[in-house]
């Protein structure tokens, strides 16, 4: 029953992980810096992101 | 925008050989202890406004958190990493210097919270086959035989009828909002339900890490499942106990749920220096 989509023996090479679980881990973990920073993911509204590269990706599968 | 910035992928303790290529070619810079993972980055392409046009762009952050990701994977494979949040970038390398010492205790603190332990990621679904069984079968015998004191009596019609008598008689407006409502009901029970699976998988799991967190649950447009996403959770589990994890993930899924694993990651979920 239980599918994994990567597992330690046999990893899967980062070309080919899924990027939306990619993102779950880039946008929202890892190590927050604040300070004397050029630009900071912290400081960019997360929600816009994601609905603007939805409206994207739908835009794109359309024209396909 | 004229210029180059410091960009940070990770930190760790060591330097160790990073044969991959990032946002650009990956260098480290130390201090006190500790060891940045960076690259030099043109601020026309990753200053801050462009960042915040690019951060839109689907096909350039599938291409950066894909570089970003093949650095922190080299350096989680080879020693105890923190990994950096997407596009951190500093004005200059004494910036990122002046940072590790700033916050050295907080990296070392991460670093040995994560040493030797792996963040895996477990998904569950609704089955489809769960979300689409119609609880109004049986809608129709409602009424007949158990009723109906003659009906064990030996009589050979008391038993049978007439097949249509039942449908004849109710208006067919009326049996469709009775099926409706129960096909309504019967939803909301299974959503009720499902959602406290959700919770029984996330506290089962979360049993066997030594941290855990959900992530919100994937908009169906992206992850391209049509699905109801109930769990999207995050655990950063002993390297000992990988096998007994994954077969508790598997017990967990069945009875219209599905369950999915993946990992092992770089320890993203649980290296965010403040509540996850």
């Amino acid at each position: 029953m239980l599918r994994r989509d990567v597992v330690a023996d046999d990893r899967i090479p980062p070309e080919r992980v899924a990027l939306v679980d990619l993102l779950d881990r880039l946008l929202e973990g890892g190590v927050v810096l604040t300070g004397d920073l050029v630009l900071s993911i912290a400081d960019v509204d997360l929600v816009r992101i994601s609905l603007r590269t939805i409206i994207v990706s739908i835009e794109g599968d359309e024209a396909a | 925008m004229t210029g180059t910035g410091t960009y940070v992928y990770a930190v760790a303790r060591s330097a160790v050989e990073c044969p991959c290529e990032g946002v650009a070619p990956v260098r480290t810079i130390a201090g006190a202890g500790l060891v940045a993972y960076v690259s030099t980055v043109p601020l026309g392409e990753f200053g801050e406004g462009p960042l915040r046009r690019s951060l839109e762009d689907l096909d350039w952050l599938a291409v950066t958190a894909r570089a970003h990701h093949r650095v922190v994977e080299a350096v989680a494979a080879a020693t105890p990493t923190a990994p950096v949040r997407l596009v951190t970038v500093y004005a200059d390398d004494a910036q990122v210097r002046d940072l590790l010492e700033r916050r050295r205790d907080d990296f070392l603190e991460v670093l040995s919270h994560v040493t030797g332990r792996r963040e895996w990621g477990v998904k569950a679904y609704v089955s489809p086959s769960a979300s689409s069984s119609s609880p109004a079968i049986g809608d129709g015998h409602r009424g007949t035989g158990s009723g109906d004191p003659r009906a064990g009596d030996g009589d050979p019609r008391a038993g049978d009828g007439d097949p249509r008598a039942g449908d004849g008689v109710r208006k067919p407006g009326t049996a469709y909002l009775q099926r409706r409502q129960a096909s309504l009901r019967g939803r909301e029970r299974l959503r009720r339900q499902i959602a406290g699976r959700a919770e029984h998988i996330h506290a089962a799991l979360s049993s066997l890490a030594v941290a855990s967190c959900r992530h919100r649950a994937q908009d169906p447009q992206l992850s391209g499942r049509n699905e109801a996403m109930l769990l999207n959770g995050a655990y950063l589990v002993d390297e000992g106990r990988d096998e007994e994890f994954a077969a508790t993930v598997g017990s967990l899924g069945g009875d219209g749920v599905e369950v999915r694993l993946t990992g092992p990651w770089a320890p993203y979920s649980f290296t965010v220096m403040e509540a996850c």
